[in-house]
């Protein structure tokens, strides 16, 4: 079982990257298609356990400790068999 | 005075930090991230700056969870003076010790040049040796400089008092330099024992550096 971990930046805090990456497509000539760009990171985890449900909760403490800084990110969390 | 000065995977300004305290007269002692206490006789712990663990993750977010980490946690819940610079203000962040936190500068780049800062707040043991409004130069080097507080959490620290050094220009006017919120370059917490800085104080304490600005910040902790 896979855990798929997605970090980004929370709403209203400026991200720096997805600026400069939407700045970049606009000037590449799709200036009109993008609204907003907003850059993170995946975290793949694979895990041991068979049990969704207890797998969640584990890997949710390990967003809280480590692996998102709550601060400044959101993250969302997918369990893949 | 005694000064412990961490060493994390990936620091690189201890030898640097050690100097500038030995130049002052104390005596310091450079200490493992995997020791689990502190020196008895410990004055100030320094947590400097670097690239722990690569940076990885976020900068300092692997760093806080190292063993001697508990240590200077219970140091500074006694209220042990502790000083984070660049890196080590990062660390703190990351274990709350310090609130906010230190993004990505808001252009990207990994920033490398003197600096000037203002002093906005001087009650306090770290900036005593300086006045409300005076201006530093500083060097900072950073990729991760860029201050973020909620509106909550900002006026807070307004109203105590936390908001120690600001970036500005020579006449002492703010100036946007990274991104951070309200310019800020340096926070304490609300017990004014622990300090984090982005800025090198540690870097400008001869005159053949460019500045001696920093050498106050530094004798502080002695007074």
């Amino acid at each position: 079982m896979k855990a798929i971990v997605n970090v980004y930046l929370k709403n209203g805090v400026l991200d720096p990257q997805g600026k400069a990456a939407h700045h970049a497509l606009d000037s590449l000539g799709f200036n009109g298609v993008v609204e907003d760009v907003r850059i993170g990171k995946q975290i793949i985890l694979k895990l041991s356990s068979s049990d969704e449900e207890s797998a969640k909760v584990e890997v949710e403490k390990m967003c809280e400790t480590l692996l998102a800084n709550t601060v400044i990110e959101d993250y969302s969390i997918e369990i893949v068999k | 005075m005694k000064v412990s000065v961490l060493r994390f995977p990936g620091t690189n300004c201890e030898l640097d930090t050690k100097y500038a305290f030995e130049k002052l007269g104390h005596s310091v002692e450079i200490i493992w991230h995997e020791d689990k206490s502190l020196p008895l006789d410990t004055k100030l712990v320094v947590v400097p700056g670097g690239f722990s663990y690569g940076d990885y993750l976020r900068s300092g977010s692997i760093a806080r969870f190292a063993p001697i980490m508990k240590a200077v946690e219970e140091f500074a819940n006694r209220g042990g003076y502790v000083l984070g610079i660049c890196n080590g203000f990062q660390i703190l962040t990351e274990i709350g010790l310090l609130e906010g936190a230190l993004k990505r500068n808001n252009n990207l780049h990994f920033i490398s040049k003197y600096q000037y800062l203002t002093v906005s707040n001087s009650d306090n043991t770290f900036l005593s040796g300086y006045n409300n409004d005076d201006v530093l130069n500083i060097p900072i080097a950073h990729a991760d400089g860029n201050y973020y507080i909620d509106d909550e959490g900002y006026k807070s620290l307004e109203e105590n008092n936390q908001i120690l050094l600001r970036y500005c220009n020579k006449d002492g006017d703010r100036v946007v330099v990274n991104g951070s919120v309200s310019s800020i370059a340096g926070i304490c917490n609300k017990n004014k024992n622990v300090f984090g800085l982005m800025p090198h104080p540690e870097r400008a304490i001869e005159t053949i550096l460019g500045s001696m600005d920093g050498i106050k910040m530094l004798e502080s902790f002695d007074r």
